[in-house]
């Protein structure tokens, strides 16, 4: 497994450029990989043409499950498996029933919504992050351009882009 | 930060108040004044509770109910009209950016207050023993058969420092005093920012926020208040300790409604031409924020009365969820004040687009209308309440004169802040 991924990495020093950088390179035609920054860049994933991410549709269908559950549980236990008079209130008395109900469907969403985020973002525990540049933790904001992506272009006229775009530096990264 | 594009907006803009405008306003105002007649009418000639009503004590007439409708909207229209205040004061308590292209639409909304002020005046004076039972002087009599030591012990809190059963020269005060306050920090606020039209700079910002510290302050302790004064004593037996609080959030809901859908109207209109739909967003989350708050608040109250199950708390919601009149509006008020703004407005793009807000504002403002409602007239009318011609007709009055003194308001001065300092901020506001 040698050179199987080969990036051109452009670095920037200011995210006023990069911003503009990114609009300007993709309107050029060269595919970017992936952009990474030290810090979160308002507007980024807007430039970069990222859709809405669907994390809230699994909070909201979380949510449900730990609503659903909240009920069936306390409708089963106080009802069913082990009524008790409590208070002089019904068996099933729905109101006494919303605390819990409230705090299954926030903790469920909860949950969820990290679980699924760390699936779909691949974080589990032994992945090995690929670091394209150790300063992209510093001050230096990164772009990578998968080669195999952009395989109608040549080397030189991509690094030119980037050039012209603002990059402070163009590199080379492959991974083993 | 992120790339700036200059923004040439017309700051200079005025709102034109247009004929045809105040035309469909006045509309509604004679429906409302046509159904209100025509509420009067029939329960004058309608009778029919008399029987029941001299059971219970004393016969009821028909113009208990005009004062518990006139009660009902001063509460309702008041609440909207000092959250406008309000929220301009939290805007630069907060130093909000986003919003200052909007402060002026807020602010308006204070122009109602003399008005609310003075409607609230005459209407107690007026209804008097008919709205609140605490200002009949023999439950303060001793040696009288109606004696009631329980109101007795809060009589203080109406008549200090008079004989209780007199005069309640407290209880008017503070309703004096609220007013005044609030009237005063409102021209303060709306001198402050027309100054600041004209000499522009930043310490008319800092004077505006120095000011609403002190507002908030103060309001904070005055809407509860008159939260207890003006709502829960009308069921003088009975108390709750977080009324305040479920008052002042059935306000807010209503006020930040009607606030957006003055912005979204104004949108319409073709000013504001930088409140995009960011903006319209915040708006948006501000009131599925505080309609989910209102419904905790409702919930908190509920359920612990509920729990405890201790009589003299639970009258209160008997008398509503075991009323034939008042038992089915506990639910119209669940749903159209928390599940249909909460399941409408929980998607980004219904917070986004002025359809599904301006539904959901109409929703609000007449769910909160049926939350005073709810807490006004159990108390007041009992089994002759409920909700015909004459509550439509009055709420009608009221909101159409409320939205001629608030445009009219609007319209006299700049509609925007022109020399704002935080502008720029709002131009390039982005979520």
């Amino acid at each position: 497994m040698e050179r199987d991924t080969n990036f051109i990495l452009g670095v920037y020093d200011d995210e006023d450029v990069l911003l503009h950088a990114i609009k300007k390179v993709r309107s050029s035609g060269v595919k970017i990989h992936e952009v990474y920054s030290p810090y979160p860049v308002h507007g980024i994933d807007d430039v970069l043409g990222y859709k809405r991410s669907k994390l809230p549709i699994a909070a909201f269908l979380f949510g449900m499950l730990g609503t659903s559950l909240a009920l069936t549980m306390q409708f089963y236990m106080m009802r069913f498996d082990w009524p008790m008079i409590i208070g002089g209130k019904d068996f099933a008395a729905v109101p006494d029933f919303i605390p819990v109900t409230f705090e299954m469907t926030v903790l469920l969403a909860a949950f969820g919504m990290v679980g699924v985020f760390m699936i779909s973002s691949n974080l589990k525990p032994w992945a090995q992050p690929r670091i394209f540049d150790v300063r992209i933790t510093d001050d230096k904001h990164v772009m990578a351009i998968d080669i195999a992506n952009n395989s109608s272009m040549d080397l030189e006229k991509i690094q030119e882009i980037l050039k012209s775009s603002g990059a402070s530096e163009v590199n080379k990264k492959s991974f083993e | 930060m992120a790339h700036h594009d200059v923004h040439h907006y017309n700051l200079d803009q005025k709102f034109d108040f247009k004929a045809s405008t105040k035309k469909s306003i006045v509309t509604v105002l004679v429906i409302g004044i046509a159904l209100l007649a025509l509420g009067v009418i029939m329960a004058i000639f309608g009778g029919g509770h008399e029987a029941e009503g001299a059971e219970a004590g004393h016969a009821f007439h028909w113009y208990e109910r005009l004062y518990a409708n006139l009660w009902i909207n001063n509460v309702y229209f008041t609440g909207i009209a000092i959250v406008g205040v309000f929220f301009f004061a939290i805007q630069y308590a907060a130093q909000a950016g986003w919003s200052s292209p909007i402060v002026r639409v807020m602010l308006s909304f204070g122009n109602w207050l003399p008005f609310a002020a003075i409607l609230m005046l005459v209407t107690f004076f007026v209804a008097n023993h008919d709205l609140f039972h605490w200002t009949h002087s023999y439950l303060f009599d001793k040696n009288s058969a109606e004696y009631d030591s329980i109101i007795d012990g809060k009589g203080a809190f109406f008549y200090w420092p008079m004989e209780k059963g007199t005069f309640p020269v407290f209880y008017i005060a503070r309703m004096i005093i609220f007013f005044g306050i609030w009237i005063f920090f409102f021209n303060k606020f709306k001198k402050l920012s027309l100054a600041e039209d004209i000499n522009g700079g930043t310490s008319y910002w800092y004077k505006i926020r120095s000011n609403a510290a002190f507002f908030l302050v103060f309001f904070a302790v005055s809407s509860s208040v008159s939260a207890w004064d003006w709502v829960m004593s009308i069921d003088t037996h009975w108390f709750s300790t977080l009324f305040g609080w479920y008052v002042f959030a059935s306000w807010f809901v209503a006020g930040l409604s009607s606030i957006t859908l003055v912005v979204i109207f104004l949108r319409g209109q073709g000013y504001l031409e930088m409140i995009n739909e960011n903006h319209i967003h915040d708006l948006g989350k501000f009131i599925f924020g505080f309609s989910i708050f209102w419904t905790y608040l409702w919930f908190s109250q509920f359920l612990l009365i509920y729990y405890a199950n201790i009589p003299e708390e639970t009258v209160y919601f008997l008398e509503r969820l075991d009323s034939d009149v008042y038992g089915p509006f506990i639910f119209v008020n669940l749903g159209m004040n928390f599940v249909l703004p909460f399941l409408v407005l929980m998607t980004r793009d219904a917070k986004r687009h002025g359809v599904f807000l301006k539904l959901v504002c109409t929703l609000l403002i007449v769910g909160h209308w049926v939350d005073i409602f709810l807490m006004v007239q159990p108390g007041t009318l009992g089994h002759n309440g409920g909700i015909g011609f004459m509550e439509v007709g009055m709420f009608l009055i009221y909101g159409a004169s409320v939205a001629l003194v608030v445009l009219g308001g609007l319209a006299k001065h700049n509609l925007i802040a022109k020399n704002h300092p935080m502008l720029e901020e709002s131009y390039n506001h982005h979520i």
